[in-house]
């Protein structure tokens, strides 16, 4: 999909340069846009390595576990159909914990462990059971406290206020955050579980290596 | 809180300086690690503007959005944001750098960015890891709580900022 959409806008920006007869300024924009993209991970790297420090310390003094705490009921509420003492729940608490703060790194291997957990309880090893599609749900739309990658950029632009921003994305993330939830319940709801297997299930596919990060950049930030 | 962590870090014993670089250094290998990602999308994003063809594509959704309010130089942003990380990264850094921070498409742009996740990133990697093929309806519902925090944001800063 993402090489599709790269490729697409290359020639179709090299299509319409062709059509208005200038076709230097193709080259002139990719090396325009290649200094900018270096550029801004430069800026970036003092605000990440401070915050990624900080959050460090947050993680390491138990505040990620205090804040799981807290949150107890509210997973309970979300994930009906995991037993209370089983160890998924602890991964799905600090995995929730994690995206809260912002601490996108460390949520992504807590959310996989999470994910592990929940397959073991799954019966069908292929499908995703109920509580997967709920922890999906919620790290898709998870709540942003901190957006710091965005503060920095904005910071490296001169913003008369880089912070301006985190009422209105805590804002949105929790209209999404909710969103999620209801979409989740009703779906859940409608869906049947445990779903009539295709006729073809047998067939022994070998199983889908971890497609990790060719896609991108993608944690809560 | 850049007073706080460290402080109740401190009285919990941790070594706070080992742990703060410690986590810097992911930092540090965060940024270095998305340049090339960053890279590659700024150049093409770049290729397509400076070609003229996102104004034409503009001008096609402008009479709609313009009708709602909405800035049309946002709405590639929304269509981005859940395929990839770094290409919408890239876009809203272009959105800051041409319109700057403190105008609406910048503010819109950061809280879009700063909202919802890259849905389909997080689905590969969540799922691909435990061997899930079928993932029913999680990518509906992914999908679906981004249109909701796309249209929250942009919402949102015109009611805020407005």
């Amino acid at each position: 999909m993402v090489n599709k959409i790269w490729l697409g806008m290359l020639l179709i920006g090299f299509g319409f340069a062709a059509y208005k007869g200038d076709i230097n300024l193709v080259t002139k924009a990719a090396f325009e846009g290649a200094e900018t993209g270096v550029t801004v991970c430069f800026g970036l790297i003092s605000v990440l390595v401070f915050w990624m420090g900080i959050m460090r310390l947050a993680e390491d003094a138990g505040l990620v576990a205090k804040i799981s705490k807290l949150m107890g009921p509210v997973v309970r509420f979300l994930f009906p159909d995991v037993p209370k003492n089983d160890p998924a729940m602890g991964y799905i608490l600090s995995n929730m914990s994690a995206n809260l703060l912002g601490l996108g790194n460390a949520a992504t291997p807590m959310g996989i462990r999470a994910m592990q957990e929940l397959q073991r309880l799954n019966p069908d090893k292929t499908s995703a059971s109920p509580a997967m599609c709920t922890l999906l749900a919620l790290n898709t739309a998870s709540i942003t406290l901190i957006p710091t990658t965005l503060i920095a950029i904005r910071n490296t632009y001169h913003s008369a206020n880089p912070a301006e921003i985190v009422g209105s994305t805590l804002l949105a993330t929790a209209i999404a955050t909710l969103a999620a939830v209801f979409a989740d319940r009703w779906y859940r709801r409608r869906t049947p579980y445990p779903p009539v297997p295709p006729a073809g299930a047998a067939n022994s596919a070998p199983p889908p290596a971890t497609r990790s990060a060719s896609a991108g950049w993608g944690e809560g930030t | 809180m850049i007073a706080f962590i460290p402080l109740y870090a401190f009285f919990r014993k941790i070594p706070v300086y080992e742990s703060f670089v410690d986590g810097a250094k992911d930092g540090f290998s965060t940024a270095i690690g998305i340049i090339p990602h960053l890279v590659g999308m700024m150049v093409a994003i770049s290729v397509f503007r400076a070609s003229g063809a996102m104004d034409f594509l503009i001008g096609l959704a402008a009479p709609l959005v313009q009708w709602l309010h909405i800035p049309p130089e946002v709405l590639p942003l929304g269509i981005l944001r859940p395929l990839t990380g770094t290409g919408s990264l890239a876009f809203t850094t272009d959105l800051i750098k041409t319109y700057g921070p403190d105008s609406m498409i910048g503010r819109i742009a950061s809280t879009i960015q700063g909202s919802t996740d890259t849905t389909l990133y997080v689905l590969t990697v969540y799922f691909g890891a435990v061997g899930i093929r079928n993932g029913r309806y999680a990518l509906k519902v992914g999908l679906f709580s981004d249109l909701v925090g796309f249209a929250a944001a942009i919402f949102i800063c015109l009611l805020l900022f407005g």
